[in-house]
């Protein structure tokens, strides 16, 4: 195995564009699992983000929040701010693990995993986060929404580094995040939702249940839609989740248990939209 | 999962400097060991275990600059110029509450409970945002149910 160990950002995208199959590791609580026996992965190039101090800080703005490549979801948590503007932020940071792996795993790591099962994507998608990439060719921003092309396939070139993460800052009327998991803690999810309404609309993000975290437009569309889209039960429901996503069997839960346990939740959470009280 | 570090490679060794349990420490590393390896087969302090090596299980927690993380996940090249503290520099008094509440049976997972037990007692104002159980989540424990775990941390925190 071989560690570049860059001092600074510009170093770093430097040693990137020298040796694009280096792979970034921030918090390494991905790449490390099982590292030991995991030997095909000890021939890479691993590129060490951990000193690069301007990737770190959680950055306030008049219109948006920036988290840092490096932030972590401990940051998130701890900062009381984050709690009262985006919630979701911090329900889904305190999903994720315990306080051994929040300290270390990063957003901007939990968004280059790719995982379908993210706890950490979703929310983010759900305030129409930005991944802003950087290399020695520019500086290029994708949002979240369109940065996932299918499963662990991303729309970030070999020789870019992401470097933050921009969330708008927006009055939200409506805000949850859920997840269907085996116990409440260190558990991946078998169904994750987050959910969100604003000027902007409807944002209804699914973990778990296609090959990348993804929008579903056709739930969105029925929530615009309001009591005239005549939802009066999760089954009617189906349909529209049917259009947005694709669940399968593995080892965590299967297709059929997925489509339900989205659509009871989906049915439940937003009661009141579906039927408002007279 | 047990694992023996791998023999530095003299081509690809770094050399790492960093504070060890409160004393400056430098160890010429291979670039693929975990600080988890090299605590226990380099500089011989094996109060640190090795349970999932996933992450998950808690008992190779160590600080990294006062906080709790799994030494299982982190290369030893990223500790370079921090602070690492292990369960061999704490005060021998972290362990009389746990003893009194049985809160340790076979003793697998004890040192990392008893690291994040007593950062927690060290840091009572996270109780305000978070219950002891949700701090504790990553520490996983087979024998006590985690009531005595719990009991102590509490019992703990009143001494202090």
């Amino acid at each position: 195995m071989n560690a570049l160990l860059p001092e600074s950002i510009p170093e770093a995208l430097d040693m990137l564009a020298r040796d694009p199959a280096a792979v970034p590791m921030a918090g390494g609580t991905d790449l490390l699992v099982h590292w030991p026996v995991r030997i095909e992965a000890h021939d890479r190039t691993y590129l060490d983000l951990s000193r690069l101090e301007d990737l770190k800080p959680l950055t306030w703005k008049a219109d948006e929040l920036v988290l840092g490549a490096l932030t972590t979801y401990w940051d998130v948590i701890r900062d009381e701010r984050v709690g009262r503007e985006f919630p979701l932020l911090v329900q889904a940071a305190r999903q994720v693990g315990a306080i051994q792996i929040q300290a270390r795993g990063t957003w901007a790591g939990n968004v280059v995993n790719a995982s379908p099962a993210a706890d950490g994507v979703p929310a983010l998608m759900a305030y129409d986060a930005t991944v802003v990439l950087e290399s020695r060719r520019g500086r290029e921003e994708v949002p979240l929404d369109r940065f996932y092309s299918g499963y662990k396939e991303m729309r970030r070139r070999a020789d870019q580094l992401v470097v933050a993460i921009r969330i708008p800052r927006r009055t939200y009327s409506f805000q949850i995040f859920e997840k269907v998991g085996s116990r409440r803690a260190q558990a991946i999810a078998k169904v994750g939702l987050a959910v969100t309404h604003s000027d902007a609309g409807w944002r209804v993000v699914a973990a778990s249940v296609a090959p990348t975290i993804r929008r579903c437009p056709a739930v969105e569309r029925l929530l615009e839609t309001g009591a005239r889209a005549g939802v009066s039960s999760s089954e009617d429901l189906s349909p529209a989740i049917a259009q947005d996503v694709a669940p399968i069997d593995d080892i965590r839960s299967s297709a059929r248990y997925r489509n339900r346990a989205m659509a009871r939740v989906l049915y439940h959470d937003l009661k009141d939209f579906w039927r408002p009280r007279a | 999962m047990s694992s023996q570090s791998a023999i530095p490679n003299p081509q690809s060794a770094i050399s790492v400097t960093f504070t060890l349990n409160g004393s400056s420490v430098t160890v010429e590393i291979d670039p693929a060991d975990r600080l988890l390896d090299t605590l226990r087969y380099r500089l011989g302090l094996t109060g640190t275990k090795e349970g999932c090596g996933e992450g998950e299980c808690g008992a190779c927690t160590v600080y990294l600059d006062g906080v709790p993380v799994n030494s299982c996940l982190i290369p030893t090249y990223q500790v370079r110029d921090r602070k690492v503290e292990t369960i061999e520099s704490l005060d021998p008094r972290a362990l009389e509450a746990f003893e009194r509440c049985g809160a340790t049976q076979c003793g697998a997972c004890t040192p990392g409970v008893v690291m994040t037990a007593w950062w927690i007692r060290g840091h009572p104002d996270l109780l305000r945002t978070h219950t002891i159980r949700e701090l504790m989540a990553g520490n996983l424990c087979r024998c006590t149910g985690y009531d005595g775990i719990v009991d102590s941390i509490k019992e703990a925190l009143g001494e202090r």
